[in-house]
């Protein structure tokens, strides 16, 4: 499977629209090397603004840019973009609904090696609780491409989180437009489904596949819209289902396990389980993938939760 | 430099600014009396003078900008929209009330309101924003912020000063109502910050410091910052919180307090008095 990073991904397709679009600026908190947003800066210095390290001015900033007309985007890392700068999301950029585009770069536990200072395991569920506030995560750089695209038409602000690693590309590179809000399913089964997100989708393919060979058929529906979660789409995959399983890099506190779960309790009585981060902070680790193993948020982990759910 | 015709009728301006204040906040409720009418004569000055505007549309596209950073002083920016023209007047008397139009901080569904604001230390930003998005577009466009002094302790105002000052934003004028009062007492007990000229010299603004009460140095101030080039401007108001009701003038109770009904019919004697006597 090919591996793309889709950070890359990100700072070529600002480049791509900012082309097009020339009210698309960009603003960055000493990290754009890393977000990849330098790739702007070098096609469109001026329309790139170096903010320092200063992620609250960047984000009032922003504000500032969008009530004026312009479209927004800055990037850091997440938990800096979300963490550091919250009140001013909250009153400058949600509660007016200005069109600024915030995109949270290292999410999850991505940046592996930095340890739990710099892992943002709550960002997007923090961010969810915004009202107005319209929250992304791709599972892979195809997604992340069209999710640009997506937001420069979208009205209100957006948050999006991008994980640091170069992740298998399994999205369909066709042209169709992403639409937000919308599930998209990834594997068609019967027995027990998935609703993974980010980085966990592609886990949950392997899952599935694992899964195929003991006989159980594995539906992967990958929510990439974290807010607004809609409860039809949930109910629509979860028909006729056994089981459901919900994998998601993030602490399994107020996120989308717990929101699928609260929409659907009461009209729903299935097992369910769920994969994601238990109470607490991450950790330093020479690689994404040990980190992913010694938090449970492998394809082996996310198989057993579905077989736990199911009985089996 | 101001005529004496304009320099009265602005006055007059900034009187009837206090009256609406005094109006909104009403017998027995409490609302930011203090802040708000520290800066009745700089909000006269900026909406009936200084600032470009258009009476019969608030989202014209050429408008100057004008963002309230200490949101808790909407009262006399509310009062100043009434007097434009986008906020009927009998909304005045239902401001913070349910359903009403006039929120108890600045909210973008108020016509004239261009940021929301309140959270104290984030209007300089987003007034750092649109002068970048002005000048981006090659536009004449002026961005004007308010901050208070006791709101100088934000750590982001710095922030913004010194990104103001990096990309040299000239399209940008601040005020600081330096009435040296914040809510819980006087600014050098609470929480003092000297030398505040000195301060914003020293993060590369241009500084005026002037009487805040004066309307003929404020848009003397104003007509200055327009000229200077390549740095953005800093006008420090000097002010007395309260100011019009002599017995609510430096008090810090009056930040956001109450007037019982014989309190709010002297006050409202005093105003009427001294507009007579303009």
């Amino acid at each position: 499977m090919e591996k793309k990073s889709l950070r890359i991904a990100y700072g070529e397709a600002l480049v791509e629209e900012g082309r097009q679009n020339p009210d698309i600026v960009v603003l960055e908190a000493d990290l754009g090397k890393s977000t990849m947003s330098c790739l702007f800066k070098d096609a469109f210095p001026e329309r790139y603004f170096e903010m320092g390290i200063a992620e609250q001015n960047m984000a009032s900033t922003a504000a500032g840019l969008a009530l004026a007309g312009k479209i927004p985007f800055y990037s850091t890392f997440a938990v800096f973009a979300f963490g550091r700068a919250y009140d001013q999301i909250r009153c400058g950029i949600a509660i007016p609904q200005a069109n600024v585009r915030i995109c949270g770069s290292s999410c999850g536990l991505s940046d592996f090696g930095d340890g739990k200072t710099h892992q943002s395991i709550e960002d997007a569920n923090v961010m969810s609780t915004i009202p107005n506030l319209t929250v992304l995560n791709p599972c892979d750089a195809v997604e992340t491409r069209k999710m640009v695209k997506a937001m420069l038409t979208h009205q209100g602000p957006v948050y999006i989180r991008i994980n640091r690693n170069d992740l298998p590309v399994f999205t369909a590179d066709d042209g169709i437009p992403y639409e937000i809000g919308k599930m998209q399913r990834i594997v068609e089964g019967s027995d027990v489904v998935i609703f993974a997100t980010g980085a966990m989708v592609w886990k949950s393919v392997e899952a599935a596949e694992l899964l195929k060979a003991e006989g159980i058929s594995v539906e992967v529906i990958n929510v990439s819209t974290l807010k607004p979660l809609c409860k039809k789409e949930i109910l629509k995959y979860v028909a006729g289902k056994k089981a459901i399983v919900v994998a998601e890099e993030a602490t399994k506190i107020g996120g989308l396990g717990s929101t699928i779960a609260a929409k659907i309790f009461g009209e729903v009585n299935l097992p369910f389980a769920h994969v994601g981060i238990d109470d607490v902070f991450g950790t330093s680790a020479h690689s994404y993938g040990e980190l992913l193993e010694h938090f449970g948020l492998t394809e082996k982990h996310i198989a057993q939760a579905a077989r736990n759910a199911l009985g089996r | 430099m101001a005529d004496e015709t304009t320099v009265k009728e602005l006055k007059r301006k900034a009187q009837q600014l206090r009256y609406n204040v005094l109006d909104m906040i009403g017998v027995g409720v409490a609302g930011h009396w203090g802040g708000s009418s520290s800066l009745a004569e700089a909000m006269a000055v900026l909406y009936f003078h200084s600032m470009k505007l258009d009476p019969t549309n608030p989202r014209h596209p050429d408008r100057d900008r004008l963002l309230l950073s200490k949101g808790h002083a909407a009262l006399i920016q509310y009062a100043a929209l009434c007097e434009v023209g986008y906020v009927p007047r009998e909304e005045l008397k239902r401001v913070k009330e349910l359903n009403g139009l006039l929120q108890g901080h600045p909210d973008l569904s108020i016509p004239g309101i261009e940021a929301v604001t309140g959270s104290l230390g984030q209007g300089l930003s987003i007034g750092v924003g649109m002068a970048l998005a002005f000048r981006l577009d090659r536009k004449a466009n002026r961005v004007y912020v308010i901050m208070g002094d006791g709101e100088q302790s934000e750590g982001q105002l710095w922030e913004a000063a010194m990104a103001a000052a990096n990309f040299k934003v000239d399209n940008l004028t601040a005020f600081l109502d330096w009435n040296k009062i914040q809510a819980t007492g006087r600014t050098e007990d609470i929480f003092n910050i000297p030398d505040l000229d000195q301060k914003w010299r020293a993060f590369g603004w241009e500084v005026i410091v002037t009487d805040g009460h004066d309307i003929g140095k404020i848009i003397a101030a104003i007509d200055q910052a327009q000229t200077v080039k390549g740095k953005p401007t800093l006008i420090i108001l000097d002010t007395i919180k309260g100011k019009g009701v002599s017995f609510a003038e430096n008090v810090a109770t009056y930040h956001n307090g109450i007037f019982d009904a014989a309190k709010f019919d002297a006050a409202k004697q005093e105003l009427a008095a001294q507009l007579e006597n303009i």
